[in-house]
């Protein structure tokens, strides 16, 4: 079955993420080293760092991502068919244990999925989701997120999003405290030492925020979900006609959405009017018509 | 002494090319039968739920005794039997309880009720949820079937004994069985 196969495969990819993250921790060390003189004292310190704040957010991101995005548990009774679809998608996916169920107040059409393995993953939609589409659509939508779940495109995701903070973290850090005088032990003119390490520091960051970018947000895998979506309900239109829907939508925004958690939504959480070309090319979702024309054909 | 070694390091590689298909076999039937028991699981709670549903319903209902009767008689066959007469009672139940849906439509008062709306709720979540683990269970079957078909591993699904599973009962039949009665 080509699920099992995308499983493995995913599988595969989160290690190669934990690599290069490794590899990543390791360079930010002996650049560290470099600028304070021992090598052993910079690769300790990123090290410890590194590893602290792996673990906080792997195993703590679910919940720092719903926090960030404002969601709220959903409950019975007010939300006895979502919490009910989800759990009955969950059975068809042959899920173990459903996600958990949170819901976001905005009157923007969108949904998303997150969570380091099946048996620790949340299924988020928006109010204004649950209003505009019938259940057949919300129900494409829904398992469109469980493929993303059981497929392990979560885990991928959550690992890429670490090291992308991670990065951004780390040059914030370094930038600020060479700018605010933390001078080195060499005697250079301080200004040429920030420069020469902060261009160091960022010819390092770019590969690996670009590797983990392109593993996560494969667009092949936003098609592998709706597809294994459509398989789940066994009826492909639910999410065409939901796609179309969210099309439509006048204001895709959702409020609490940034650069972090945009390609966990099943839309793109931004406005329409900033889309240039470059924005297509990394953009973190395939065209929505290419989406729906694929349905449409199953 | 080479041809030995060749000897031995082939046998090896077929030993392990067995283990690997009789674990693979395994993993198939083990995931029909948890499929199987969350079908289980979901019957019993539509069990469960019925006698609530038949009280909240015979006090606003109380001439469509005929209706309420028909799903009781059903529950009770719904947790012995073999898969088939389970598939079949749980069929009968789906249309016992479509039945009673529809009647309620008529009685505006049982339809306002909070406990009746949250029961509807819950068995219609649960029906749902009948119909989803029936197709996990079959796609279970169906991967099974076909994995022991195909060669090569036929042959050893034969040495191991494995057998063909049936699919979820068919739903045709089941449609003539559950009167509305006023």
């Amino acid at each position: 079955m080509g699920m099992y196969e995308e499983i493995a495969a995913n599988k595969r990819r989160s290690y190669l993420l934990i690599f290069l993250f490794l590899i990543f921790i390791t360079l930010i060390g002996l650049v560290i080293g470099f600028f304070y003189g021992s090598p052993y004292f910079g690769l300790g310190l990123a090290f410890v760092i590194g590893g602290v704040y792996f673990l906080i957010t792997y195993y703590k991101g679910a919940g720092a991502i719903l926090t960030m995005s404002k969601a709220k548990e959903a409950k019975k009774p007010e939300h006895a068919y979502l919490i009910n679809t989800v759990e009955g998608l969950a059975i068809a996916a042959g899920l173990a244990k459903p996600p958990k169920v949170y819901v976001i107040e905005d009157s923007a059409l969108n949904a998303f999925a997150t969570g380091r393995d099946p048996e620790h993953s949340v299924v988020c939609v928006t109010t204004g989701l649950m209003a505009k589409l019938n259940r057949l659509e919300l129900e494409g939508v829904l398992a469109h997120e469980l493929s993303h779940i059981k497929n392990y495109d979560i885990r991928v995701m959550m690992l890429a999003a670490v090291m992308v903070g991670l990065t951004v973290l780390l040059s914030d850090f370094l930038l600020r405290s060479f700018l605010w005088g933390r001078g080195g032990r060499r005697e250079h003119n301080q200004l040429t030492g920030v420069l020469i390490v902060a261009g160091l520091v960022l010819a390092i960051l770019s590969p690996f925020i670009g590797e983990a970018m392109r593993l996560a947000i494969s667009r092949k895998r936003e098609y592998l979900a709706d597809a294994s979506g459509a398989l789940l309900t066994r009826y492909p239109k639910g999410l065409a006609d939901a796609l179309r829907k969210i099309k439509e939508d006048p204001d895709p925004l959702v409020d609490h959405a940034n650069r972090a958690t945009a390609h966990l939504f099943i839309s793109t959480p931004f406005r329409k009017s900033k889309r240039s070309f470059m924005k297509k090319i990394f953009s973190t979702h395939p065209p929505i018509d290419d989406r729906i024309g694929r349905l449409d054909k199953m | 002494m080479v041809a030995t070694w060749i000897l031995v390091v082939i046998a090896v590689v077929v030993v392990l090319f067995i283990v690997y298909i009789y674990n693979s076999l395994i993993k198939l039937k083990v995931r029909i039968r948890n499929a199987w028991a969350q079908i289980d699981v979901q019957l019993k709670r539509r069990y469960d739920l019925i006698p609530n549903l038949v009280d909240t319903v015979k006090g606003y209902m109380a001439h469509e005794k005929g209706v309420l009767e028909e799903v009781t008689k059903a529950r009770t066959s719904l947790m012995s039997g073999t898969k088939e007469e389970k598939a079949k009672a749980s069929n009968q139940i789906t249309e016992a309880l479509k039945s009673i849906f529809a009647v309620a439509e008529s009685y505006p008062d049982l339809k306002a009720s909070e406990n009746f709306k949250m029961l509807q709720e819950e068995l219609s979540g649960t029906e749902s949820k009948i119909a989803y683990a029936r197709q996990f269970y079959n796609d279970s079957v169906m991967a099974y079937n076909e994995a022991i078909q195909v060669f090569p591993k036929n042959l050893f699904a034969k040495l191991f004994a494995f057998k063909i599973e049936e699919f979820f009962g068919a739903e045709a039949k089941e449609k003539e069985n559950v009167k509305v009665s006023f």
